[in-house]
């Protein structure tokens, strides 16, 4: 059994003008020490997987549908008791924004020793000596000062590095990590990155990364999911992805990196936007942006307009596309003709 | 810290000098202490000798100068009406006022935390949404006329008849409804405890407390509500912070990031304009005071008013003033030292 | 402005497409509120036409009908419906007057606030410098002192310098002046805050790019951007221009006995209510709190809906 399940999450929105579906039908599993990517543009819905894990997600949002199962218990029907004895002990979070997620009026002595008390039974000079230890783990300079600071006192790269420290105070089975180096300088990205990596290696962590950065993906996951418009459209190995991506949405993104340009020249751009979750085209999602949907004729598939796609697997991989799929009974169709 | 103090301070004594000026400019413009001194009967060239002695015919600035020495030095000249250096009257009148607006804070202080943080946290509860509808009501009933109610209520009483008297439910709930007038309505009462100079309390005593009652819930009935509503919108505010997700996801219990992580940030706000309308409670006073005859600094000034006691109110208007910028500056002090983010260099960092 | 082509809709049907329209056709509280509000604002303005006596018309007082209870006490008279006053003047007439004189404090009041705060805010905020610096800090001596202090003391003032009788006489502007000039901050602050919000914005640049001059910049371009909260809080102030009115009336610095406002006939009442004389006090403070509690609801729902960025305290 893997250590999380999700399957079939479905995740909503109640607003005024009605439900909007911000996740729909996302499974995945992930193993111990498992390194998982969520890749996607911001609206995508990464975010919101990220949090609904842990039910975290806010009002007027909530889990319609599915289940997550973490180590056989089922987290979406959880008491908020029994939630709070896995949320920062053996699942935990690292936000995006460090100059956000720590609060200002707190030392940072005083919010990593109340997460240490409030998952064990111990005394404040224990839970202190063990924040210490890992500040040092994250390679923070002058550890021992640091706990009595406040966060406006320190960097967004050293308040990262808290952040990660924290993550690891109690030695979770998993760390969720949503975008945790875009809100950083370019120059430190790298530094963080590499950091998280090291420790959820070391430690045998497993690691949900969600990012837009397909590079960042590359070097630290195992697996990663492509979301597009609250739905998984391709996922399977990183490197198999990578290197050979099958959904045309995943071939812009890989495509629209600056070293798929020819230098001097305009870098590859998927056009059009993302379409708001509240008025999603129908059919397959993409199918307003995507470049294959008109077949050798010079007709339109009809199946990208009507229907959505489901998963078809190619390789290691799955991939949600009427035009993988087409392709791919095509070639069948023809092998068994002959 | 020694240069917020020494900003502070300067601050400070620009407010106080733009008030001193003001009260001057109103002494000057319509005291005319050769009036009060004098008769009508008094020839013109008396007159006019006794200004050149006094200095009425000073040019503004030189006299103002003088005004201002006397200022600092605590004397603000004698009242018309009593006879009496001014700052003594309002030493004399301020232990009321005080007392007063100390007991209506203690009521708000100790209501609109708990009412306004829980109506944040459960904003669709029925007693939330009681609460902010009592608040809004709270806010639209003048002071004044919320002292007449409880007057009405507690002091003369009601006596409904709305109910047939003849059944006995119907008399029953006239009873409930009625009640007995037994709270004093009228000034300090007579059961005062010295404690020092001239500072006679109210706390001491029962019939003391009893006076002091009704007076105090009316003062705290124009700030309670704005209190609760501000609470209520900074908590909810907060409520939607990151800091407070990532709390939750670190596994801590509600209580804990209810009331420290987000108490903690919504009082912030709260004791910067909490702070100043504290200070402005002595605006407020004045009503309240004239509807008790509570023998304060209020009811003292508007007496002043009517009798024309110039002295007497420019020495009111510069106490006040003396009195609204202390309570700014410990506000901003001890905003200081709850905000870790204030270094109390002068500026946020 | 007002000119509507074919294609533009119209004004008219822009407000019905509007989210304001929308949300108060939901709320049964806001059109409960402007139904209560317009009522007393007709009753009030057409009080000569609906008050069955005359009560600035001395020969009408009868002071032998006076205290009467309202009528459904015992004791009371059908001729006067809410009974009488001390002095024996029909109170259900006195308070149609009543409102009518407060409504026209609390409107002029607000109406030159605004014209003064939204002045300076503008200036503030546009210019920026020495002259939003001065104004500002003189907008927060003045708040930190409370309004209702600036009020009074102005008042006082003014009452001394001019003469109790002058001032009984000219009341209704005193007090329009007193509690305009008292409550300006409150706009100049919020428009300020949203005039420095626009500032920034492209569209501001882009217009001085074009040489447009900066007046024109200010009328034609920041200022409608400003509306929304200037409506707002408008609402606000006009609830607390009746109170501050009423406040200072109680105090004797208002509107004289004669030519009572609510806060008039509530202190007028106030010495009768030992003698068990409630109505003519309670009468009167009921239609205050009434008018004052649909006008602040008014407000907290139109906040709700236009949401604008208030300037916080």
């Amino acid at each position: 059994m893997a250590l999380l399940e999700v399957s079939q999450l479905d995740v909503r929105f109640a607003l005024r003008q009605g439900e909007v579906k911000a996740i729909r039908d996302v499974s995945f599993t992930l193993e111990r020490g498992e390194r998982l990517g969520i890749v996607g543009e911001s609206g995508a819905g990464k975010s919101v997987a990220a949090f609904s894990l842990l039910n975290l997600i806010s009002k007027p949002g909530f889990i319609a549908g599915g289940s997550i199962r973490f180590e056989g218990q089922t987290l979406n029907t959880m008491s908020e008791r029994g939630l709070r004895k896995i949320r920062g002990n053996r699942i935990s979070m690292i936000f995006q924004d460090p100059m956000m997620t720590l609060n200002p009026v707190l030392s940072i002595g005083e919010q990593m020793v109340e997460c240490l008390k409030a998952h064990r039974r111990i005394s404040s000079r224990e839970a202190r000596a063990i924040a210490l230890d890992k500040l040092r783990q994250v390679q923070i300079p002058s550890p021992e000062k640091r706990l009595d600071q406040y966060p406006h006192e320190l960097s967004g790269g050293m308040r990262q590095r808290i952040i990660i420290a924290i993550a690891l105070l109690l030695d979770p089975d998993i760390i969720i990590a949503d975008e945790p180096t875009t809100a950083l300088d370019v120059t430190i990205q790298a530094e963080i990155m590499a950091l998280l990596l090291d420790l959820c290696e070391q430690h045998n962590v497993g690691l949900i990364l969600i990012t837009h950065d397909l590079g960042v993906v590359s070097q630290v996951t195992q697996r990663m999911l492509v979301m597009y418009a609250g739905r998984v459209i391709e996922q399977g190995p990183t490197r198999e992805i990578i290197n050979d991506p099958q959904h045309p949405y995943t071939q812009g993104l890989i495509n629209a990196l600056p070293q798929m340009a020819t230098p001097g020249e305009k870098l590859n751009q998927i056009r059009g936007s993302m379409p708001s979750l509240s008025n999603l085209p129908s059919g397959c999602a993409f199918h307003p942006r995507c470049d294959f949907i008109k077949r050798a004729d010079g007709q339109t598939r009809p199946a990208c307009v009507e229907q959505v796609p489901g998963f078809v697997q190619t390789g290691n991989c799955q991939v949600a596309c009427h035009m993988v799929a087409e392709l791919l009974e095509d070639r069948r169709l023809k092998e068994e003709g002959q | 810290m020694i240069a917020f103090l020494i900003k502070r301070l300067m601050h400070a004594v620009l407010v106080m000098f733009v008030i001193s000026v003001l009260a001057f400019a109103i002494q000057d413009n319509l005291g005319d202490p050769i009036q009060q001194m004098v008769g009508q009967s008094v020839p013109e060239s008396e007159r006019e000798a006794l200004r050149e002695r006094l200095g009425l015919n000073d040019s503004f600035l030189v006299q103002y100068g003088r005004f201002a020495k006397n200022a600092v030095q605590g004397d603000f000249g004698y009242s018309y009406f009593y006879r009496e250096p001014a700052l003594g009257v309002i030493a004399r009148h301020l232990p009321a006022t005080l007392e007063l607006v100390f007991a209506a804070t203690l009521i708000i202080v100790l209501l609109s935390v708990p009412i306004g943080v829980y109506s944040a946290i459960k904003p669709r509860a029925v007693l939330s949404r009681f609460f902010m509808g009592a608040s809004i009501i709270g806010i639209s009933i003048p002071v004044f006329l919320t002292a007449i109610v409880l007057i009405q209520i507690f002091s003369i009483g009601i006596t409904v008849t709305l109910f047939p008297e003849s059944t006995g439910w119907g008399a029953w709930l006239n009873g409930l409804l009625s009640t007995q007038g037994s709270m004093p309505s009228f000034g300090r009462g007579y059961d005062l405890v010295h404690v020092v100079g001239h500072w006679d309390t109210n706390m001491a005593s029962w019939d003391g407390l009893k006076h002091l009652v009704l007076p105090a819930i009316s003062l705290a009935s124009i700030m309670l509500p704005l209190f609760i509503r501000l609470i209520r919108a900074e908590m909810m505010e907060v409520l939607q912070s990151e800091y407070v997700k990532y709390a939750r996801a670190k596994g801590i219990s509600m209580r804990r990031v209810y009331f420290v992580h987000a108490l903690k940030n919504t009082m912030l706000p709260v004791i910067t304009v909490g702070g100043v309308q504290i200070g402005t409670m002595v605006a407020y006073t004045i009503l309240t005071e004239t509807v008790f005859q509570w023998p304060g600094m209020g009811l003292m000034f508007l007496d002043a008013i009517n009798r024309a006691d110039i002295p007497l109110i420019v020495a009111y208007l510069m106490i006040v003033g003396v009195i609204f910028v202390v309570t700014n500056t410990i506000v901003d002090l001890v905003y200081g030292f709850v905000n870790p983010t204030v270094k109390l260099t002068g500026k946020p960092a | 402005m007002t000119m509507t082509t074919n294609k533009a809709p119209s004004r008219l049907d822009r407000f019905r497409d509007s989210f304001v329209w929308y949300s108060f056709k939901r709320d049964r509280t806001a059109q409960l509120c402007l139904a209560v509000f317009l009522c007393l604002v007709v009753a009030a303005f057409s009080a000569p036409l609906l008050a069955p006596t005359d009560p600035y018309d001395l020969r009408q007082i009868d002071i032998m009908a006076s205290e009467l209870p309202p009528f459904w006490i015992d004791g009371a008279d059908e001729q006067y419906t809410l009974g009488t006053d001390a002095q024996g003047r029909d109170l259900w007439s006195i308070i149609l007057y009543g409102t009518r004189v407060s409504l026209l404090i609390g409107f002029g009041a607000v109406i030159l606030q605004a014209l003064l705060g939204v002045t300076f805010g503008l200036l503030a905020g546009y210019l920026g410098g020495r002259v939003d610096a001065f104004l500002m800090r003189l907008a927060d001596i003045q708040l930190s002192f409370s309004t209702l202090m600036v009020a009074i003391v102005v008042g006082a003032v003014v009452k001394a310098t001019l003469g109790g009788a002058f001032y009984s006489q000219y009341a209704v502007l005193m007090l329009v002046l007193i509690i305009g000039l008292a409550e300006w901050p409150q706009y100049a602050r919020t428009v300020r805050a949203s005039v420095l919000a626009e500032r920034g914005k492209e569209y501001v640049d882009a217009a001085r790019v074009m040489g447009l001059r900066s007046k024109r910049i200010m009328f034609r371009h920041v200022l409608p951007n400003t509306l929304s909260p200037i409506f707002v809080i408008s609402t606000v102030q006009i609830a607390n221009a009746i109170i501050s009115e009423a406040a200072l009336s109680f105090l004797g610095l208002g509107m004289p006995e004669t030519h009572p406002s609510l806060g008039s006939l509530i202190k007028a009442g106030f010495d009768y209510i030992q003698s068990g004389s409630w109505w003519i006090t309670l009468i009167p403070g009921a239609v205050l709190v009434v008018l004052v509690l649909s006008i602040n609801l008014l407000g907290d729902w139109l906040r709700d809906v236009m949401n604008p960025r208030l300037y916080k305290g």
